[in-house]
């Protein structure tokens, strides 16, 4: 008799879950603590999100929406979610994929993969946009050039130009991406970190670029990441999830190490770390940089050239360090140096794609 | 004891690409019976056996790296008491990182 108590004790079979009462509970929610069965988390999942979007108002019925599909956890359940939302409460959404090939052997090429399966399995047709195409250079080339560290500087930087360029290809109305409560949690501490004031007051915003080529938005702002591996394995959602090859060098993974320790000891701090991000008011004498368009490209920037064309000039020029770290003096202190040399010469460095903005 | 240990997240690289494992586990010596067998002893015994490279990326201290989710039988082992969750015969226990991109 002790053994099938205890048998039932560690089954959780004393306790039932604490929204239905009825089903054996086989999660608890880091965000409530609530002991749930895996029918009532399918339905909080998808209700909290339903109701995200709802109440921040992220779609308007009749538009072109595209999904930053990475084949990753996060984009795979943001697709499946989405479209099972979209039929469901009719939010009249024409869905999309659009993947971006960084051109990463041995890491991106599976993940495209798994989106192409992706496409097949939803139903939502798939565009594929590679830096090769966009820049004239893979993520493996400038690693090459660059060695293994700021990667994720020019990784990051370019996936940003390229899903908006993906998205004007495809011609949406929106992107939307898969960022969750952790991750933007620790954008927030990272932000902190380096003294990103600029950053700090965006970074927590579930809709940005509003001004600019094309609105983005984060339907998962407040889903916790294990509950979105949790539901992806109870639904078996095909997902791909090696790290990136070059990833482990990256600062993030400090800001992501300290809110995974933190989480443990008090789950609600994720959330409680997004709201912080949410309420800080900037000094009102601190100076913001303004923003305006890229002089090259038209892209939109806070400089006199956006981030990405400054990078791809270091690359083509072989200076790789150009437009990483902070000179002295303005941030574009390098830029302006180069710049003035270049005018009369004609670069070989392909022009930041092919659309201007 | 007879188990059945499931790797995934990216953990499987660190047991030789293998997702599934079918193991038999000894008792420790200091379990008197069956009833002592318990996560702490399972994760011990895994870290030794299973584990071939940077068990960092597994393992913190007694417990799984923070960001490693662990079910029982499909079960979250936070219901089940993490560490002390007692282990069975046949019982299946799956290791899920969360720690990659998405």
């Amino acid at each position: 008799m002790e053994a099938s108590e205890a048998k039932s004790k560690r089954a959780g079979g004393s306790r039932l879950c604490c929204i239905c009462n009825k089903r054996r509970p086989v999660l608890k929610r880091p965000k409530t603590l609530q002991q749930i069965c895996r029918e009532c988390f399918y339905e909080v999942f998808e209700e909290e999100i339903h109701q995200v979007i709802v109440q921040n108002r992220l779609f308007k019925s009749g538009e072109r929406v595209a999904i930053g599909a990475s084949g990753g956890k996060d984009s795979t359940v943001l697709a499946y979610v989405l479209s099972e939302l979209n039929r469901r409460h009719n939010y009249g959404l024409d869905l999309f994929l659009l993947s971006i090939d960084e051109g990463i052997t041995g890491y991106r090429d599976d993940s495209l993969e798994t989106v192409k399966r992706n496409e097949v399995q939803y139903g939502l047709p798939l565009q594929i946009v590679s830096y090769k195409d966009l820049y004239g250079w893979t993520m493996d080339d400038i690693v090459k050039m660059i060695g293994l560290k700021n990667n994720c500087t020019f990784c990051g930087v370019f996936r940003r130009q390229a899903l908006d360029r993906g998205a004007t290809l495809l011609k949406v109305d929106k992107l939307v991406t898969g960022h969750n409560a952790d991750d933007i949690a620790e954008t927030v501490l990272l932000n902190i970190l380096r003294g990103d004031i600029a950053r700090l007051s965006r970074c927590t915003s579930i809709t940005t670029g509003e001004d600019g080529p094309i609105p983005r938005c984060k339907p998962f702002k407040y889903t916790y990441e294990k509950e979105i591996v949790m539901y992806a394995y109870f639904k078996k959602l095909d997902y791909f999830s090696t790290e990136c090859i070059y990833s482990p060098n990256a600062y993030r993974g400090f800001a992501r190490e300290f809110i995974k320790d933190l989480e443990r000891l008090r789950p609600r701090a994720i959330l409680d770390i997004i709201k912080s991000g949410e309420d800080f008011r900037i000094a009102t004498t601190t100076k913001m940089p303004e923003q305006g368009t890229c002089e090259r490209c038209g892209y939109i920037s806070s400089q006199k050239w956006c981030k990405a064309c400054v990078l791809l000039e270091g690359l083509n020029r072989g200076l790789p360090k150009m437009g990483i770290g902070r000179p002295r003096g303005s941030v574009n202190g390098d830029n302006k140096h180069t710049k003035a040399g270049s005018t009369a010469k004609s670069i070989e460095s392909k022009q930041c794609g092919s659309l201007d903005f | 004891m007879r188990l059945t240990l499931e790797f995934g997240g990216g953990l499987e690289l660190l047991c030789d690409s293998e997702k599934i494992h079918k193991v038999n586990v000894d008792l420790p010596n200091g379990a008197a019976a069956a009833d002592d067998f318990t996560m702490k002893h399972l994760l011990s015994w895994v870290r030794t056996n299973l584990i071939k490279e940077r068990p960092e990326m597994f393992m913190k201290g007694d417990t799984v790296r923070p960001g490693v989710l662990v079910l029982v039988n499909d079960c979250d082992w936070e219901l089940s008491g993490q560490l002390d969750t007692t282990i069975e015969e046949k019982d299946v226990i799956v290791f899920i990182s969360t720690l990659h991109g998405g």
